[in-house]
């Protein structure tokens, strides 16, 4: 059949079962993303003769003689339409792997459509932005507004730097123009001609030993190259959890085991020349299973008697108990008997609190493909927020040395701590050195929900007491964390989340005890905010209990409770954190900001109606500006002779913004022009070595030591230029051209040429700086709501949403304000919408966006971000971390209002409607109770 | 997605052609079709292709092809008389799906999948829709889209029949109509849609769907009062609980929903 795309004639044959994405794709249109595969994400759309469709759900036979456009078609990166330019100029992307679908579907709406957003939108789900920037994108593109430039720098401190100084502006993103139209590639968005498709068999059951597995029927299907089970892996356990030090999570995974312990987990694998025929052979398998039986409640699975889940683990793989399921406990405290404290407190309060799982959404799913490149050595490119862990683990798993094995990330679409994971790159890894032939494994959304990681579930209860006059006396956290089938990121979820959620306040007694266990679940691994949003829940919550019962503004006992500034927080037993040295105290602005916005009010009414009640709440949040223990990076900068630099970074880029910033402040250490500078970034080959882009380090690790790396090499060019000159190397001056030495611009050319040979690296120079992350500050959110609920239904409407944030200095304020929206957008999502449900079975009961809720345009209220006004000692350029810390005050905010709302309190997320509704009419029949009484 | 146990697509452009071999399967827009895998077809059988006519207006209503898209009806010019005319919009907003699979989904296809949020058919079953059906023995019946739809997923097509057209009879189209819409998310897939009617003799006719697992239809010879409207809601067979709500929700919700379109056409 014929068609045409973007205006040039194709010619194609398609499957029968095709779909119009993948015949798409098949052409190398990769512009056209898979988010879902079900017509639910919108980041497939595009024009079919001008009408909008998505192509996922769209017969790829109906197209003969038709005209499809893609984002591709409607601009480029030099020729942008007007749509497209308002994305760029709006900030209204982060990862940037819906926007093909957003423009495509923005592009054909009109100025008089613009009040219907929320509905016309609906099919195209965002999970960085917050969406109030591509609303903003879509007015300005609809309207063909002129660019407001400069955006405005939100309040924070750039003061000290002049105004040549690149930090504390909104740069755009170096791949901006790529991304709104299309053209950046991701994971998958490569040609691989007879690469093999990877697809998995899961396990049906929740807790099952392999008897057999009868392969003999897939391997006789057409196109079948491969079919591993547990029988062809290697035996060593591993973790999928990646981090610095392996030795955090516990080795209890296997690539195939023959024993399966969550209803989805990877029983085989095939690869073959066609998914088709991979999917066909894997529903050809005859496995023979013997049942085990399996427990699902974390409480349970602790108790004696209950189904052990990997009985044979011990310490030394880091599961600490394994013959009742606990992987890791923490019973500590300080400053005498709690309960003693608790008795003798003038106040108490006390409460249990439940998160449920969450899943991380990002648009991309995970997947890698891997091919041998000339000299043999396994090349990864992969979907991964950790290439250089990847690696290492890699190649423990597979006895290779580092040299044999490349693994790097194009963009990466979405992460959210999801891709802190090893999820597919053993599999590929295996069938590329088993065949030699290229391999690919793409998950589908499905695979997602059931086969990777959920945020950990949790229950957390808190008992506080304190005195008449608003001091807290003692603190007492009992936490219970849900791992799932495995331990990745449990033990570092469960300490870090008991960390800066009660170390925030003093108290003079606390006591906590926690544990983290498994359970016949889909394992749950590190998401934003790795644990503390989870406990944060519970303590904020209770705070907001203890001001009610004190009859105190709960600002104000945060006010008299919190940190102050200098203050070092103690750890569990009552010592300083050895490696925190606060580089700065925002939490007294945050509260301020905060406060004073609810104050002012937005002028939002509620909706009519003696059923509609109205309440505020707040809740704030500490986080350390890094990870504890390390977290490494080793940065190049290499000058060239025409006076270009190549930053070798090893971070990836998935909507965090790092390449943006990284540029800002290279090229205000260098003092030259954006686009002089080149990123290779996210690479084992790239760069000498990063940790991950995890614990939103991005700025203040690799940031970091890039910063160090361009000041020595600026110190370089500098001396050298005084030397070939004679001048006084403080009167010389470095510039986009070389270096102003007197009168005499000295080129870099010059400079390269006579600069000491050891930096010498090809024709340029080229400078190492390093970052090891042994010294951590603090950064705090303050979030507060004022909410309309609607006693009848459960109904929860958002008339005001505030953030103050606590960034250190805003090195890019857009990007920053963007990760704050994108923050709380994300945490009401998992506050008021997402849960992964789980039958008794432990099977997946929303394994689709159409059953597990992200949030659409509609749910997402504007966020006002207000920046604390504060600079760090630590970071870069006095900047702090601002990607995970914006999700965690979010739903204790949202629950306190709903608490002053109705008068009752929500006690388990997500507040859905059914669950405030019933919230709500259990409060109104005790109350009538009590009046009947 | 792709289909990929699939192996034959062919175009039905006369009635000859709708018989459907035994793994084979009617597709219309092919929206529902091609988001999840479809393991036990082999073949499909495209309908548009049979240029069945979108709306016909006629004296005793309208007459909407199966192969209808939903963007079509919902963007259906006004008609004088026909003050039911909100309620396809209205009831288009209902479905999760977005403007952009309005464009190619239909009011059949929705129909058949027959799922309890299945917004087709609470419009249908709001206006007394009428179902007509060519059954695969060439012949054709015709019933009420309310005991058409059997449950959340079911219907009474047998193997081979087809869903020609949906009638919606003047008389209801003249009414005067309510609508509410509540999911757990503002514009999610829907727990309990509700639509009330009230007919120029007077009879009230109100819908539950989304909420029960097959459509739930009060009637009355009046406007019934608050209470009696409640009662019958609460005592609707059919609440569910899956993950868009539970079945005390859905219950509740309804007889609040319910209570505010009969103020609505009470005024």
């Amino acid at each position: 059949m014929r068609f045409s795309v973007n205006g040039q004639e194709r010619e194609a044959a398609p499957r029968p079962g095709q779909c119009l994405r993948t015949l798409l794709r098949e052409h190398e249109h990769f512009e056209v993303k898979k988010g879902c595969d079900a017509g639910d994400c919108g980041a497939c759309s595009v024009l079919v003769d001008g009408t909008p469709v998505h192509s996922c759900i769209y017969p790829a036979q109906r197209v003969e003689g038709h005209a499809v456009t893609t984002v591709a078609g409607l601009g480029t990166p030099d020729e942008l339409h007007p749509m497209q330019e308002a994305f760029v100029d709006h900030f209204g992307f982060q990862c940037g792997f819906c926007t093909a679908g957003m423009v495509v579907t923005a592009s054909t709406l009109g100025k008089a459509q613009l009040g219907d957003l929320p509905r016309l939108m609906k099919g195209n789900l965002c999970r960085c932005t917050g969406y109030r920037s591509i609303r903003d994108s879509i007015t300005a593109g609809a309207t063909a507004q002129a660019r407001p430039r400069g955006a405005r720098n939100l309040g924070s401190t750039d003061s000290e730097h002049p105004s040549v100084s690149l930090v504390g502006r909104s740069i755009e993103p170096p791949a901006a123009r790529r991304v709104v139209t299309g053209t950046e590639p991701y994971t998958f968005d490569t040609a691989m001609p007879g690469a093999l498709h990877l697809r998995v068999l899961g396990s049906p059951h929740a807790h099952a030993r392999i008897r057999a597995i009868d392969t003999s029927a897939a391997l006789e299907v057409e196109g079948v190259e491969l079919v591993l089970t547990h029988e062809d892996v290697p035996a060593a356990r591993f973790s999928t959890g990646r981090h610095q030090h392996r030795t955090d999570d516990p080795d209890d995974t296997r690539v195939l085991d023959d024993v399966v312990r969550f209803v989805g987990q990877r029983v085989a694998a095939v690869a073959a020349t066609t998914a088709a025929a991979a999917e066909e052979a894997c529903r050809r398998i005859r496995v023979v299973y013997d049942v085990l039986p399996a427990v699902f409640d974390p409480e349970e699975a602790r108790t004696p008697g209950a189904p052990l889940l990997h009985p044979g683990r011990t310490p030394e793989d880091r599961v600490d108990e394994a013959g009742r399921n606990v992987i890791a406990a923490l019973h500590a405290g300080f400053g005498g008997d709690i309960d003693r404290a608790l008795a003798a407190s003038d106040v108490t309060v006390a409460g249990t609190w439940r998160t449920q799982r969450i899943s991380h959404a990002q648009l991309e799913t995970h997947g890698s493909l891997g091919w041998l490149d000339e000299d043999g050595r396994l090349v990864l490119r992969t979907s991964s927020q950790v290439p250089f862990l990847t690696r290492d683990e890699l190649c423990r798993l597979l006895d290779l040395p580092q040299e044999r094995v490349r693994v790097f990330t194009a963009r990466v679409g979405g992460g959210f701590g999801g891709k802190q994971e090893l999820l597919t790159e053993d599999l590929v890894a295996l069938t590329v050195l088993r065949t030699g032939r290229p391999a690919v494994y793409e998950l589908s959304r499905t695979e997602e929900f059931v086969r990777t990681t959920v945020r950990h579930p949790m229950r957390v209860a808190v008992a506080l007491g304190a005195s008449r006059d608003g001091r807290l006396t003692a603190m007492r956290l009992d936490v219970l964390s849900d791992t799932g089938a495995y331990g990745n990121h449990s033990r570092g979820v469960l300490f870090h989340g008991c960390s800066e959620s009660m170390s925030l306040y003093t108290s003079p007694v606390k006591r906590i005890d926690a544990e983290v266990v498994y359970t016949n679940h889909t394992p749950s691994g590190a998401f934003r905010g790795y644990g503390l949003g989870q406990v944060g829940f519970a303590v904020e919550s209770a705070m907001d209990e203890l001001a009610i019962e004190l009859g105190f503004d709960p600002f104000e006992l945060r006010r008299i409770n919190a940190i102050g500034a200098g203050d070092v927080p103690l750890g569990w037993h009552g010592e300083p954190e050895a490696d925190v040295t606060p580089g700065s105290y925002g939490l007294d602005q945050c509260l301020d900001l905060a406060q004073e916005a609810l104050r002012r009010g937005n002028g939002v009414e509620p909706p009519a109606g003696e059923h509609w009640r109205v309440g505020e709440g707040m809740a704030a949040s500490m986080i350390a500006t890094m990870a504890p223990r390390g977290h490494i990076a080793k940065t190049t900068v290499t000058l060239g002779p025409d006076g270009t630099y190549v930053l070798g970074v090893g971070t990836s880029e998935f909507g965090n913004g790092t390449t943006t910033v990284h540029t800002q402040i290279v090229a205000t250490d260098l003092a030259t022009s954006v686009g002089r500078i080149r990123l290779h970034n996210s690479d084992t080959d790239g760069a000498v070595y990063d940790t991950g882009a995890f614990a939103s380090a991005g700025t203040t690790v690799a940031g970091k030591a890039l910063h160090s790396a361009a000041l020595a090499l600026r110190g370089i060019l500098l001396d050298t230029a005084a030397e070939l000159t004679g001048a006084d190397a403080a009167e010389c001056m470095l510039g986009s051209h070389g270096v102003l030495a007197g009168r005499r611009l000295v080129s870099f050319r010059e400079l390269i040429a006579a600069a000491p040979s050891e930096y010498r690296h090809g024709d340029g120079l080229r400078t190492f700086g390093a970052e090891f992350g042994d010294r951590r500050s603090l950064a705090f959110n303050v979030h507060a709501f004022r909410v309309a609920v609607d006693e009848r239904t459960g109904v929860v409407r958002i008339l005001q949403s505030v953030q103050s944030a606590d960034a250190g200095t805003v090195m890019n304020p857009e990007q920053c304000r963007g990760q704050v929206e994108g923050g709380a957008a994300q945490a009401i999502g998992g506050a008021l919408y997402e849960e992964v449900m789980v039958g008794d079975d432990g099977r997946i009961r929303s394994p689709a966006f159409r059953l597990y809720r992200v949030p659409q345009m509609a749910d997402i209220p504007d966020t006002e971000v207000l920046f604390a006004e504060t600079s760090d000692e630590l970071g870069p350029f006095g900047a702090k971390s601002m990607s995970e810390s914006p999700y965690n005050p979010v739903a204790a905010a949202l629950g306190n209002a709903i608490r002053r709302a109705i008068g009752a309190r929500p006690y388990e997320t997500p507040f859905s409607r059914d669950r405030v509704w019933r919230v709500a009419s259990e409060a109104a029949a005790s109350a009538e109770r009590v009046i009947a009484a | 997605m792709d289909l990929d146990t699939i192996t034959g697509y062919r175009y039905a452009r006369s009635r000859d052609d709708l018989v459907l071999g035994a793994t084979e399967r009617f597709v219309a827009g092919g929206t529902w079709m091609f988001s999840e895998p479809q393991l036990d077809a082999t073949g499909l059988v495209d309908l548009t292709t049979m240029d069945w006519p979108a709306l016909e207006v006629g004296d005793h209503g309208l007459r909407i092809g199966a192969t209808c898209t939903i963007a079509e009806l919902a963007a259906m010019p006004e008609h004088e008389r026909w003050t039911a005319h909100p309620l396809f919009f209205q009831c288009a907003t209902a479905l999760l799906a977005s403007f952009k699979v309005w464009n190619v989904a239909t009011v059949g296809g929705n129909i058949c999948c027959s799922f309890a949020a299945g917004a087709m058919v609470s419009l249908a079953v709001a206006l007394d829709g009428v179902a007509v059906v060519w059954t695969a023995d060439d012949g054709e019946v015709r019933m009420p889209v309310e005991q058409f739809v059997t449950g959340n997923g079911t219907n009474s097509l047998a193997p081979g029949d087809v869903l020609r057209a949906v009638e919606l009879p003047d008389y209801a189209l003249c009414a005067r109509t309510g609508y509410r819409k509540i999911a757990l998310a503002e514009l999610g897939r829907s727990g309990a849609v509700l639509t009330g009617r009230v007919d120029e003799d007077g009879r009230s006719v109100f819908g539950i769907t989304a909420a029960t697992w097959r459509p739930t239809v009060l009637r009355y010879d009046e406007l019934p009062d608050a209470a009696t409207l409640l009662a019958d809601a609460a005592s609707a067979d059919g609440y569910y609980t899956d993950p868009l709500g539970t079945a005390d929700w859905r219950r509740e919700v309804s007889g609040v929903l319910l209570e505010e379109i009969r103020q609505e056409l009470a005024a």
